[in-house]
């Protein structure tokens, strides 16, 4: 096979993936299928992993392919498959559009750096923590920068379009409520993006090899690869185009060496080689192999030493500590607050632990939620649960008649779930305040709780002249209608606490009305 | 001496009606007047399909075009609020909507509007309602509820609880309103009819809660009346209202009502439903603050049965 068409394919697929994953995040109308998302996600690596160490089904099979996939011809993830890794190709397509000079350089390894942030992640996630991963996973941080960032900028615009026209009397397109933009959760994907924008804009795959643990793992992996990229020293002229165009700056002309466990597999030295200087060929130089590794295994003890310490010390330190709880707050009025124990997890997710320790805060669910009730957390699951979502009864409610983040999450976070075992799958108990009811504070109707509940575990009894509302928390399960519709501020009367494990509510049974109308009977009026 | 009059009117109305209904289902959407001098309060139809239900009644009010002028901007309220499908009576009856929307744009109307201001998610409701495909399919709009921006601040002038609201466009800007709420169980306004389905037109429904939901249900019925309101009461549900748990919830009754009274509908509808007016007390404090009349003994009605 021509090796210059390697290139050309390696970039149609990372389009593909990218134009599909985009889609996905954004698709706000949920005009995507559900059932289809898992095929675009199938081989995200982090996702994949951390659903098959759940679940270890075929449905998880995706990162095996990547390793396998690395394991014979490199890095290829990276360049073809990571949505962020495509992202930072068109950054640097742009910068390359607007230099003078049109290359790349070559950088030394900041192995230190790399190995301690990727042992740093394993550590976190030994010790039941996805908080490192979460951060650097570059699939999860794609999602938020999606979820979070350009979905309301598209949303702004198509509502402003909307509005627009509204004003014209022409409602084709109607505008899209959001409920969920938060400007500190906001902070997190912007300062991820800016970090990712400038190191590609300047430095090409940079962040591949030092942040990202998921490039450093697969780097690890490359160094056994079957096929490698290799300078051809007979046939090389010198000239310096493949080092120039290494978005890895991992080719070292001087010395003629590539670093194999750098290279993203993008190709580009391969087609800019006028000499057949350089090639992509099976390769088994054991010696040169082992060498390395000394190197590098040297430096991954150290790293996990120094940081094993620190790590413990802050797991002990911070988890339970400085888990915030949220006030629900409004204005004025009610007297007493409220604080939630617990974040609810959404349907599917089994428990909060099953929840905390699965979901790596792609955002996924978030952005696919019909009512926005899925919001990302900040400090509710504590320091190291953030950015995690869950269910925000103060902004939606949960759809009585709806699954779909169940069956988005690539990770397992959140297990497939059918709409009958929803309906029955208790995430909390509804508790009901008194003290802060409308109905008792100032003695006329309401009932918006009731109005809204799904199950009707919130009824109406009569009270006085008016109607108060009573909670049968074993038919609740937890959707946080009530709590959402309830009218008191800033405190709720009714709000949803968590159950730590879901669990089953009971099945209202419900008295068919015998009533037979006749309709030649005369109106009673 | 009344009675006796209406028996005798709708012997005429269901003679001249099957007349035209033999012509078949549509022909009735040209339906002409009736010959009536005096013009009927409130016209209450049983026994049929929706649409055909609305055929008859409105056709005992003189037609559609005795409401809507050629070129009118027409608003249609339904109610929309859940995302549940036609079975449980939850929501209104879709055939009922579409048949509206063909009366309005026989008579002539520029363009009809039906929007609500949902409760579950709206995309879920407008579709799972099947209200949002017989809009389309009748030749109607269908626009969003879900936007603050539709909404604009009014004062609620007679208002004792509610003194303000934000209203959407559509019922301050069209030319004729109308009001088509499903009759409900309702277990804190004990009945949902007409006044309580207005509560969809409003931006911010907490805060009738907050404010005596009764007297504030009968203050918005202060600032705007609807032109017409049609109760649709073919499938009602008799407990566990507004939203319902399951089909037990609900009894075929086949029966609407329509009037330009939203107060005598409303009475009207809850006699149907087996309660007196004044168990209702949001119908009891309209009728004392004289926006309507809930004393159907007193009204002038048009009785049908199919």
């Amino acid at each position: 096979m021509n090796l210059s068409n390697l290139k050309r394919i390696r970039i149609t697929i990372s389009i593909v993936f990218f134009l599909l994953l985009s889609a996905l995040f954004l698709d706000f109308n949920n005009s995507l299928s559900p059932a289809y998302t898992n095929y675009f996600t199938f081989l995200q690596f982090v996702p994949s992993l951390i659903k098959f160490l759940g679940l270890a089904g075929i449905t998880a099979a995706g990162f095996i392919i990547v390793l396998a996939l690395t394991v014979m011809f490199g890095r290829v993830y990276c360049s073809s498959i990571c949505p962020m890794g495509t992202l930072q190709d068109i950054f640097s397509f742009i910068h390359k559009k607007f230099r003078k000079k049109k290359y790349f350089r070559l950088l030394k390894p900041s192995n230190w750096l790399r190995y301690s942030l990727l042992s740093l992640s394993v550590i976190f996630f030994l010790f039941g923590s996805l908080f490192i991963i979460n951060l650097l996973d570059p699939y999860s941080n794609f999602g938020r920068i999606y979820a979070q960032l350009l979905k309301p900028i598209l949303l702004y615009t198509y509502n402003f379009v909307a509005i627009y026209l509204e004003k014209f009397n022409i409602y084709w397109i109607n505008p899209v409520e959001m409920r969920g933009t938060n400007p500190v959760i906001m902070i997190f994907p912007a300062a991820f993006l800016t970090l990712v924008f400038i190191l590609s804009f300047f430095y090409g795959r940079l962040f591949c090899n030092t942040v990202c643990p998921v490039g450093s793992l697969l780097g690890l992996v490359s160094k056994f690869s079957f096929f490698k990229i290799k300078i051809d020293e007979k046939n090389c002229i010198g000239c310096n185009l493949c080092e120039r165009n290494c978005k890895s700056g991992c080719i070292d002309k001087k010395n003629k060496t590539v670093d194999f466990s750098r290279c993203v597999a993008c190709y580009n030295c391969l087609n800019v080689c006028p000499s057949k200087g350089i090639d992509y060929k099976l390769s088994f130089n054991k010696k040169e192999i082992a060498k390395e590794d000394v190197a590098e295994v040297e430096t991954v003890d150290s790293a996990k030493r120094q940081f094993l310490i620190s790590v413990g010390l802050f797991i002990a330190g911070s988890s339970k500590l400085v888990s915030a709880q949220t006030k629900i707050i409004s204005t004025k009025l009610s007297k007493n607050p409220i604080f939630r124990k617990h974040p609810v997890t959404p349907p599917g997710s089994l428990s909060l632990k099953h929840f905390t320790s699965n979901c790596t805060a792609c955002h996924l669910c978030v952005s696919s939620c019909p009512t926005q009730v899925l919001q990302p957390s900040f400090l509710e699951y504590g320091v190291l649960g953030m950015l995690q979502p869950r269910m925000d009864y103060n902004r939606s409610f949960c759809n009585f008649d709806c699954v779909i983040c169940s069956e988005v999450c690539p990770n397992g976070a959140i297990l497939p779930i059918k709409l009958d075992k929803k309906k029955l799958t208790q995430l909390g108990k509804a508790k009901f305040i008194p003290d802060n009811c409308i109905v008792h504070t100032e003695k006329t109707d309401c009932g918006a709780c009731s109005e809204h509940c799904p199950t009707k575990a919130v009824i109406m009894v009569p009270y006085g002249d008016v109607r108060a509302p009573e909670v049968h928390d074993e038919f609740c399960i937890g959707c946080g209608a009530c709590e959402y519709a309830c009218p008191v501020k800033p405190y709720k009367a009714i709000y949803v606490e968590a159950n730590t494990t879901h669990q089953t509510a009971k099945k209202k049974e419900e008295k068919k009305i015998e009533k037979k109308v006749n309709y030649q009977e005369d109106f009673p009026f | 001496m009344e009675r006796r009059e209406f028996i005798k009117r709708s012997a005429l109305a269901s003679v001249a009606l099957s007349s035209t209904l033999t012509l078949g289902n549509f022909s009735n959407l040209f339906a002409g007047s009736l010959p009536s001098n005096k013009a009927y309060d409130l016209v209450a139809i049983k026994g049929g399909e929706a649409d055909a239900m609305f055929d008859k009644g409105i056709a005992s009010l003189g037609g559609m075009k005795n409401f809507v002028k050629k070129g009118q901007k027409v608003v249609i309220k339904p109610n929309i609020g859940w995302d549940v499908v036609p079975e449980k009576g939850a929501n209104t009856n879709p055939r009922l909507v579409a048949r509206i929307i063909q009366h309005c744009l026989n008579a002539g109307a520029k363009e009809v509007f039906v929007f609500d201001h949902t409760c579950d998610n709206w995309t879920r409701c407008y579709s799972n309602s099947g209200i949002e495909r017989a809009v389309k399919d009748a030749g109607g709009t269908i626009v969003s509820g879900a936007t603050e921006g539709y909404y604009h601040d009014v004062t609620i002038k007679n208002g004792k609880a509610l003194k303000n609201a934000k209203v959407h466009e559509l019922i301050l800007d069209s030319d004729v309103f109308i009001n088509v709420p499903v009759l409900k169980h309702h277990m804190a306004g004990k009945l949902t009819v007409g006044m309580k389905n207005m509560m969809g037109v409003v931006w911010d429904r907490q805060q009738w809660h907050r404010n005596d939901l009764q007297q504030s249900i009968a203050d918005f019925a202060a600032f705007k009346k609807p032109n017409l309101t049609v109760v649709d009461a073919y499938l009602v549900m008799m407990k566990n209202g507004p939203r319902g748990t399951s089909k037990e919830d609900v009894v075929l009754m086949k029966q609407q009502i329509i009037s330009t009274d939203i107060v005598a509908a409303d009475a009207a509808a809850a006699k149907i439903f087996g309660m007196e007016p004044d168990d209702v007390p949001h119908i009891k404090i309209a009728d004392q603050m004289k926006l309507g009349r809930k004393d159907l003994s007193k009204l002038n009605i048009n009785r049908i049965k199919i």
